[in-house]
């Protein structure tokens, strides 16, 4: 019987002083003792309402049952199959807006911790299973996968445990995709990520670093004189969205891409680096995702006084909630109801040759409130009339999100995409391409990992279905 | 997995370097006007170069860089049958050349690595081309013969008169011009302060000009949006919608402030890196 009289456990993590000061990972895990009695609290509902808020179907009672009784193995086994990547999911999924959300638990309390619960029991397979991952016996045929992040990754995984010869192209030097380039060490340490490429490479699956489909090889060429029967697109989202609005492109205003990209891909954070980055004292961050979190949170980790811009309220703040939580007890201001009209630019008139000419000096903005709801429910910020102010700042970071990335669409004949550039394909992940599937940003735009992990599983069906039947 | 292999490396004068890598898929693709992204080694940043030439059929790849910074200071350091860590391309479009007749280039200093192929591109698909390209001094002339070979018309110029003709690019295109020469196109590709100029000679005579923009940038993909640049008032990434752009359009001072922000940074890292192999020579 479950114990509703137990608190849910709070996630051990180092302290907000301390951590805004480096680059290690935050959130520091349940110990075996805290993951059991967290287990405890589950109600073992036979309906699983928390099951069907994940968007891979894991079997939520029965992890949390094996946890309960100390069989971690066991519930790694329940979860990996139907998840590929625990240990990133169980640190970077909404599960207040999935699982935890529908937890039965959570109506007059709160929730089961889900996602901590899944963390750990992943973090113990990876300490102490013996990989005795054996190569599957190949059934020949040759399945191509573009980009090497969650939805790549994924999909990559389930064709290699059927025996597909699978070759991933990723366009960077690193396998990984957001999970390398996005997602900051201190969120999503990269070891974790290096583990879950090396566990494909030791399934047979072959990676191709450097190689930019639609540039350096089209998919036209994949399937043709390379011999590959399917190809999956996962190649994520494409250009930052900036506003259109003044001093969009002064010195010292970042796409959130490039600020985050330098500091985890480039490691620009690191003393003596290659790389460079622009070490400032004031930052804005405009947008309220994770993405915004992520980049607030590196920029505070350089020794800036970090404020996030935000045009709706609080409530709409459509990042993880512990990132936000997070992010606040670093020290970073949240400046909600805000929104930029312009960014203002250093100019000395009587120096042309001031090297501060040309560089961030602060930022414009006009206060807003919320109206009406728009036709996705959220209510439609609008602006109060006459209430522009400046604050003073040397970094703008622009988090609004991304468009597609052209590379693929321009390159490849008779590939259909809608009105905003996404990949269309039907509930089967299929193109309107034969033999030529997508999934996760590359179709839907800007999404979560959990969800592009889900379109890979699908699409890796998909291809089993169709290559079997071809 | 180390494949991009040093072919061939040829010092061009004092700072500039020709370098053949070994890069079958990109030497497969590549097209004058399109630049490629390469890594030092592991701990490198990623800098992108335009591509000097390719042999498809060797699988080599040219590139011709200055040493300016850290970076291509190590790069300098590598010796022919070593190895690159990362060499990824080709990126960015193709310069347009179709239905060409009659076509000035003009290049200016390293900028003449990436104005030659599309020079030679140019002969060899029958249209004219004269060709201005410019350098500060005698001693750091490079592809004059090159550029010869092919060219209807071949201007060099110095800016200290040591070469060629004293002056500007500028100066021998507007002669050109006023000489009664009618191109359908110039194509420029130099530091971005001569492009400025090129367009501005080339404007009041109502002369298409495209222009080569190499800003910073990371993936070269169309990601990290580094790159982007203000053209005819839009914002533009020159990785994937460029890096030629009609150079009349062209934000040029603001490429100009954008391509300084990392001007400290990079000082201190040159120091450094050219003090760390003077450590190891002694």
């Amino acid at each position: 019987m479950a114990d509703m009289k137990m608190p849910r456990h709070a996630m051990p993590a180092q302290d907000p002083e301390v951590r805004s000061h480096n680059f290690n990972e935050v959130a520091l895990g349940y110990t075996k003792e805290m993951a059991m009695e967290e287990a405890t609290r589950c109600l073992g509902c036979p309906k699983m309402p928390c099951k069907n808020g994940c968007p891979v179907q894991i079997n939520i009672p029965d992890f949390v049952a094996k946890v309960a009784e100390g069989d971690f193995e066991g519930a790694y086994e329940v979860i990996h199959r139907t998840s590929s990547l625990p240990a990133v999911c169980g640190r970077v999924c909404p599960q207040e807006s999935q699982c935890e959300k529908y937890c039965v638990r959570g109506v007059k309390g709160e929730p089961v911790a889900i996602g901590r619960m899944e963390r750990f029991v992943a973090d113990w397979h990876n300490a102490h299973a013996k990989e005795a991952s054996a190569k599957p016996v190949s059934n020949g045929h040759k399945v191509a996968i573009i980009g090497s992040g969650p939805a790549g990754l994924t999909c990559a995984g389930d064709l290699a445990k059927l025996g597909y010869q699978v070759t991933i192209f990723e366009a960077l030097h690193k396998a990984g995709g957001v999970l390398v380039y996005g997602i900051p060490e201190f969120r999503l340490p990269k070891a974790i990520v290096q583990k879950e490429v090396d566990g494909l490479k030791a399934l047979g699956v072959e990676i191709c670093t450097n190689t930019v489909i639609g540039k350096t090889i089209t998919i036209d060429e994949l399937m043709g004189e390379k011999g590959f029967e399917a190809v999956f697109i996962g190649s994520g989202a494409g250009l930052p969205k900036f506003m259109n609005i003044p001093g969009e492109n002064l010195q010292g205003v970042y796409s959130a891409n490039e600020f985050l990209t330098r500091i985890n891909l480039m490691k620009a954070y690191r003393e003596g680096s290659d790389t460079p980055i622009k070490h400032s004292l004031k930052v804005a961050v405009v947008g309220g995702g994770n993405v915004a979190m992520d980049a607030a949170r590196c920029a505070k980790r350089l020794g800036a006084d970090v404020s996030i811009i935000y045009r709706r309220s609080e409530k709409e703040l459509p990042a993880r909630a512990e990132e936000v939580e997070h992010a606040k007890e670093e020290g970073i201001i949240f400046r909600t109801l805000t929104n930029p009209v312009a960014i203002l630019g250093y100019n000395n008139p009587d120096d042309r040759r001031d090297p501060k000419n040309g560089s961030v000096c602060g930022i414009r903005c006009i206060k807003m409130e919320l109206g009406e709801p728009d036709e996705k429910g959220r209510r439609r910020p609008i602006e109060v009339k006459d209430s522009e102010f400046d604050m003073e700042m040397d970094c703008v970071i622009m988090a609004l999100g991304t468009n597609p990335n052209p590379l693929i669409k321009n390159t490849t004949k008779g590939l259909d995409v809608n009105n905003h550039g996404g990949i269309i394909v039907n509930e089967d992940a299929l193109t309107s391409r034969e033999g030529v599937y997508a999934g996760g940003d590359a179709v839907t735009g800007a999404a979560t990992v959990i969800l592009a992990m889900g379109a890979g599983k699908q699409a890796a069906a998909s291809i089993d279905e169709y290559l079997k039947n071809k | 997995m180390l494949m991009y292999r040093i072919a061939r490396k040829k010092p061009l004068n004092a700072t500039v370097t020709l370098m053949d890598i070994e890069a079958p898929m990109v030497a497969k693709k590549a097209e004058p006007g399109q630049f490629i992204i390469l890594r030092v080694d592991e701990e490198g940043e990623r800098i992108p170069l335009t591509i000097a030439g390719y042999d498809r059929e060797k699988g080599l790849v040219t590139i011709i860089y200055q040493v300016v910074g850290a970076t291509t200071v190590k790069l300098n350091a590598k010796n022919e049958g070593d190895y690159l860590q990362d060499f990824v391309g080709p990126l960015g479009n193709a310069t347009e050349t179709e239905g060409l007749k009659k076509v000035a280039v003009v290049g200016g200093g390293v900028g003449c690595a990436i104005a030659l192929p599309v020079a030679q591109k140019l002969h060899a698909e029958g249209c004219e081309v004269h060709s201005v390209i410019g350098f500060r001094s005698k001693d750091i002339v490079i592809l004059e013969d090159e550029f010869r070979a092919c060219s209807d018309e071949l201007k060099v110029m110095t800016d200290d008169g040591t070469h060629g003709e004293k002056g500007l690019v500028t100066d021998a295109l507007d002669a050109l011009i006023q000489a009664g020469n009618q191109y359908d196109e110039v194509i420029a590709i130099g530091p971005i302060i001569m492009m400025k100029f090129v367009c501005k000679t080339t404007e009041k005579y109502g002369i298409k000009t495209i222009v080569s923009m190499c800003p910073i940038m990371i993936d070269g993909t169309g990601m990290c949006g580094g790159c982007r640049l203000t053209v005819d008032g839009q914002t533009k990434f020159a990785c994937v919608d460029g890096p030629d752009f009609d150079g009349s359009k062209v934000d040029f001072d603001e490429a100009i402030s954008r391509g300084a922000i990392y001007k400290e940074f990079e000082r201190h890292a040159y120091d450094e890196a050219c003090n760390l192999f003077k450590k190891e020579v002694k």
